[in-house]
């Protein structure tokens, strides 16, 4: 009893924002503008500019999920072998940044990549060519490596923690060099975290519309901005709401095919 | 059914959120609702309303029209006063979302706005039954003297490869296909669908030269010499040049948008008498003067302009241009859905390529 009434404000909270909200997406993506049943919201990603729209956004967030990968790993590595205070003070300085506002961090990349931005204007005074990212897939990729980078070193420096050393040691006497013992026990034994890392990089990724329109210079469009532009220029919720669902079934059909592939990779790790 | 069942989510909704906050305290002669777009008031003169009525403000902002209108539309939040433009009051009206103001309760709204404006806004509000103007002006071509040397004059300049990477376009729908329609030759309230396939095609061939599609930040950008020219509305363009005197505004030879932002009460208005009482406060002459003077977009409150000190601005062609020099003038009208869904989906086109 006592559980119960514990969990209630959560069973409330989730009702009111999660549930409540995903049944109105439900009921607006499926219906039309005389609320009469119709498949074509959903259909709809199907036209040009709404699959060239996602296929885009697709490519951009698979590359910053890479390219976080390729930052955070071995951050997370040297994170973990630190030890004591100096390995808390580092995650604090690195986590540091998440503490300000995820936009103004964005417009903060805008002032510095900007054509008569802080970096150009440091370049400009060293005598270097000038840097022409912004505007561009190079400047959203960047934006969306910065902010997204820590969700994938926290979870992949966690598991990293938990690994006992006796297991690489054990690895070693064994007769395993570095790069086997890493490939053998550390990279299988990190792979939960890497997973959830990539989840956690690759969702916002691929439904952000702010990064796009901030750093894009709304140049190029992104299924996160159809859909933004969807309710807040066009009022068009029935739509919008279709390609939320199709966005979200994509993100649900890749989140299963990881969970089955982690248990594989579990097994054969074991 | 659709509508019950959306009114049910909302009312649970809306309970819930009672239950949440509970009431604030109000003024001792109640609230007005207000709903005004961003950064377009002076706040001062919401502490002096305040202060004479002992009516509390309760103050709302929105970026687009288009934003405004789902929120009044689907009446889950009730204002009082609400300042949209031109086509979208129409769109409201025609939707039977405005109520018609009592002109006897706001004498200021009768004697200090200018009756052009009040003529003007017969293209949106036939019989002045519904608006009070709040703010006009025009949309043109801010350009930096130190990077474009030729004289500007027609919006061709904004097809020009010399600036490419240096143009500065707006990123709403209608502000866009207004700059490729007027350059055709053709009227900015067209539904042709060949006219706007043309304009469409316009903007597509616009795009590579294109730096960014913005709506506020090319004040920022124009004043950090970020552009060489942009598309902007002549409010902000004074106050461009007060930053950076380097820019000059010109309204383009095929013509150009003329707007009017107005005051108007929609129907389910809970605080109707507030309503007015404010939006008659806001045209008291030097009320209308104190927010030209902090928004700098220029104020149909004939009582205001003559109250202006500096005379420069009184006389600045960007604030009170004399608008019989221009052809090609034209103010927005609602479309119709149709009309709406036809410029989306092509504008959609132009974003994806």
């Amino acid at each position: 009893m006592n559980k119960k009434l514990l969990s209630a404000p959560f069973l409330f909270w989730s009702a009111l924002f999660i549930i409540i909200p995903l049944c109105m997406v439900f009921y607006y993506g499926f219906t039309d503008k005389d609320g009469a049943f119709t498949l074509s919201n959903i259909m709809a990603i199907a036209t040009p500019e709404h699959s060239k729209a996602f296929f885009e956004a697709v490519k951009l967030s698979l590359l910053s999920t890479v390219i976080c990968f390729f930052l955070a790993y071995p951050l997370a590595m040297i994170l973990a072998n630190l030890k004591g205070k100096r390995s808390s003070l580092i995650a604090l300085i690195f986590i540091l940044p998440m503490w300000m506002n995820f936009l103004l961090r964005t417009l903060a990349w805008q002032t510095l990549l900007e054509k008569t931005g802080v970096i150009n204007s440091i370049l400009g005074f060293l005598g270097l060519p000038a840097l022409n990212i912004i505007n561009t897939p190079g400047a959203i990729v960047l934006g969306m490596v910065y902010n997204f980078l820590p969700f994938m070193v926290l979870p992949i420096y966690n598991v990293l923690c938990k690994i006992d050393v006796n297991v690489l040691n054990a690895a070693r006497d064994l007769g395993a060099n570095e790069a086997q013992a890493f490939l053998k026990v550390t990279l299988p034994l990190s792979v939960p975290g890497i997973i959830s890392g990539i989840t956690m990089v690759f969702v916002p990724a691929l439904t952000t519309f702010v990064i796009s329109t901030i750093l894009g210079g709304s140049k190029i469009l992104l299924i996160g901005n159809v859909i933004e532009q969807e309710f807040t220029q066009t009022g068009n919720w029935h739509l919008g709401s279709g390609l939320s669902i199709v966005l979200m079934m994509f993100i649900i059909f890749n989140m299963v095919i990881s969970a089955i592939t982690d248990k594989e990779g579990d097994t054969n790790a074991l | 059914m659709k509508k019950l069942v959306a009114l049910l989510l909302c009312g649970v909704l809306a309970a819930a959120s009672l239950t949440g906050c509970g009431s604030s305290e109000s003024g001792e002669n109640g609230e007005v609702y207000v709903y005004n777009w961003g950064e377009y008031i002076d706040p001062e003169t919401l502490t002096m309303f305040e202060e004479e009525t002992g009516i509390k403000v309760v103050y709302d902002e929105f970026d687009t029209n288009e934003a405004m209108y789902p929120k009044v539309a689907a009446g889950s939040s009730a204002y009082d006063v609400i300042c949209p433009s031109d086509y979208m009051i129409e769109k409201m009206i025609d939707n039977d979302l405005l109520q018609e103001l009592n002109f006897d309760n706001m004498p200021n709204a009768k004697a200090n706005i200018g009756a052009q404006y009040y003529e003007q806004s017969k293209a949106f509000d036939p019989e002045n039954k519904y608006s009070v103007p709040y703010c006009w002006g025009t949309v043109g071509i801010l350009y930096n003297t130190n990077m474009v040397k030729e004289p500007v004059n027609s919006w061709s300049i904004l097809w020009d490869e010399k600036y490419a990477d240096n143009i500065l376009m707006q990123s709403s729908v209608r502000d866009a296909f207004m700059v490729a329609l007027k350059l055709k030759g053709y009227s900015m309230n067209s539904v042709d669908a060949s006219e706007l396939t043309d304009a469409k095609d316009a903007l597509i061939a616009q795009k590579p030269l294109v730096q960014a599609y913005v709506i506020d930040q090319v004040r920022d950008k124009m004043i950090g010499g970020e552009a060489a020219i942009g598309v902007i509305y002549s409010g902000e363009a004074i106050y461009t040049q007060r930053e950076n005197p380097d820019l000059e505004y010109v309204i383009p030879k095929e013509g150009t948008n003329v707007w009017i932002d107005s005051w108007v009460i929609p129907k389910n208005a809970p605080n109707r008498e507030n309503a007015e009482k404010f939006i008659d406060f806001m045209c008291r002459g030097d009320i209308a003067l104190m927010n030209f003077e902090y928004i700098t977009y220029s104020t149909p409150n004939t009582a205001a302009q003559a109250l202006i000190e500096d005379e420069d601005i009184r006389n600045s062609k960007i604030a009170f241009p004399d608008l019989s020099q221009y052809s090609g003038l034209e103010t927005f009208s609602y479309l119709g859905e149709e009309g709406d869904e036809l410029y989306n989906s092509l504008w959609k086109e132009v974003m994806s390529e």
